[in-house]
């Protein structure tokens, strides 16, 4: 069987900031913010993860969102966690450029939380009513 | 000569569980684009849980789904589990498997026979829904409930099941087995069946992989996943059972999966029973501890996800959910648009939504005569089409 892990690490090297294993098939690691259209590239593209979806909050430093990728072949899940340090005007690239499965979850993130996913090209509100009122997002803490 | 017409499905009726509006694009007869609009029914669930406690959280995602309504509870006993490292008794793993295996049972019959209504087999849906009865009966005598059963929890199960609910529910099995045999039979052999869903709202492996679509949608494509046999959860690692696999993408071979996967649930259920070992189905769960926890656990649609955060009090920090159709409705995308109108409704049901009702339609001319047909006139047309198929 593949090791994955190994091959994440062997691709990413020194761009993987903090690498904490939960139990054997549950892994998460943290990268830079500026990195993530790369990474995500090459865990979905080249190593043929699939996506499973993203988990956005909000915490005290700010924006932190979490990636999740699962690797059926082994049934783990990989979970790229990233902050984005800025309160007032959240952003980050968007992933909808590499594939479209990413197009819903950020759309969702954007209205819920006030992301901007730069590059989003239909960045628009996905489960919000058309009358709820701007600015207002509904799942951050205050 | 084409001029093109906006189809909108949706978004409300009394019948469908999730509402949804599609607005189909055509041109002449063929659908060119469709813009796919969601978000009626949102209703915060994942705000909600942020202020119940850790036991009360899996009422609420309980109530996401009323047909799938057991998967998302045990996902998110599963990520709990995961986040604090609960041991759960053998038994309690059990249980969980005979229902959630029992829940595909039904959400399976109750897709066929909506999608035989679809394409004019009404007998099939009358039918299906008839072997859903029992089952649905069965709940009833484990759970109290036909359909809300509340059987998860963190830490176990919280009903038994009773050595006296082994035979009705065996009795049960055998009954559905030999329908499920009918249905396999009516599907495979039948000529016009395979005129009217083969080669139909194709989705191919690449496709299927870039829209990274699960559950039968995407093993009808050839994506050999299914979240039970990859990452086990539940008993499914000490039953002996396949992952049913078809390669052709169309209407057909995710009807082929479904109707072959009733198979495998009751074989599951039928070694569950037999192997369900004696004792406790639960255990006694101290304060969850700080951190996270992910849970997922394969619906009759698909991969359902919980990402769970602690932070040591007794509700959980954040929620996420993600269920099947979030990822699997975005792929229709790709499989209704070069479809004719007749062949829409299968093609948009054929990736089981929790909308499978395209009852609320209207067909508008987008130039001129603003002509507004009722909803019946699409499902009519797919049932036309067929007639005219059968005598050929």
């Amino acid at each position: 069987m593949r090791d994955i892990l190994s091959e994440i690490k062997e691709r990413l090297k020194d761009r993987i900031d903090n690498w904490y294993e939960h139990n054997p098939r549950r892994i998460y690691f943290s990268i830079d913010k500026n990195d993530i259209r790369e990474i995500a590239q090459i865990l979905f593209e080249d190593l043929g993860l699939r996506f499973a979806t993203a988990t956005g909050m909000e915490v005290p430093e700010g924006f932190e969102i979490v990636y999740h990728f699962s690797f059926d072949k082994s049934g783990q899940i990989i979970s790229v966690r990233t902050l984005i340090n800025n309160k007032n005007n959240p952003e980050i690239d968007s992933l909808a450029v590499i594939s479209p499965c990413f197009e819903w979850i950020e759309r969702e993130m954007w209205e819920m939380l006030g992301i901007n996913f730069v590059g989003h090209p239909n960045l628009k509100r996905l489960l919000l009513a058309e009358d709820w009122p701007e600015g207002k997002y509904p799942l951050r803490q205050r | 000569m084409s001029h093109k017409v906006i189809i909108p499905i949706g978004p409300y009726h009394p019948l469908q569980e999730e509402p949804e509006f599609f607005k189909l694009f055509v041109e002449g007869e063929k659908v060119s684009d469709i813009e796919i609009v969601i978000g009626y029914n949102h209703r915060g669930i994942e705000k909600i849980c942020e202020s119940k406690h850790f036991d009360q959280v899996a009422f609420v995602v309980e109530r996401i789904c009323g047909i799938c309504s057991t998967s998302h509870p045990f996902a998110y006993v599963n990520a709990v589990e995961d986040l604090a490292q609960i041991e759960v008794p053998e038994r309690a793993l059990f249980i969980r498997t005979i229902i959630a295996e029992m829940e595909r049972l039904h959400s399976h019959l109750l897709w066929l026979g909506l999608a035989g209504h679809f394409i004019g087999y009404n007998t099939v849906w009358m039918w299906a829904w008839r072997y859903r009865e029992p089952l649905l009966d069965c709940f009833e005598m484990i759970s109290g409930n036909r359909n809300h059963y509340a059987m998860m929890k963190v830490g176990g199960v919280r009903r038994d099941i009773l050595d006296e609910y082994i035979p009705p529910l065996k009795k049960a099995l055998d009954e559905i087995n030999r329908a499920v045999d009918m249905f396999k039979g009516a599907v495979m052999d039948d000529p016009v069946i395979h005129a009217r869903l083969k080669g139909i709202g194709v989705l191919t492996y690449d496709q299927a992989v870039e829209w990274s679509v699960v559950g039968p949608t995407a093993r009808a494509s050839g994506v050999d996943i299914d979240v039970r046999r990859d990452d086990p959860y539940g008993a499914y690692n000490r039953i002996d059972w396949t992952v049913v696999i078809r390669k052709e993408g169309d209407v057909f071979a995710k009807t082929v999966v479904r109707i072959l996967e009733m198979y495998e649930s009751i074989r599951i259920i039928r070694q569950c029973l037999n192997k369900m070992p004696k004792g406790e189905i639960d255990a006694e769960v101290k304060d969850i501890p700080p951190g996270e926890g992910i849970g997922h656990a394969e619906a009759p649609r698909g991969e359902v996800f919980h990402y769970v955060r602690s932070d040591g009090t007794n509700r959980p920090i954040r929620h996420k959910v993600r269920a099947p159709s979030y990822m699997n409705v975005a792929s229709n995308k790709i499989a209704a648009v070069g479809q004719s109108i007749s062949d829409a409704t299968i093609t948009l049901a054929a990736v089981d939504p929790c909308y499978c009702c395209t009852e609320r339609v209207a067909v508008i001319d987008r130039f001129r005569n603003r002509k507004i047909l009722d909803g019946w006139d699409l499902i009519r047309l797919s049932q036309e089409k067929t007639y005219k198929l059968r005598k050929k």
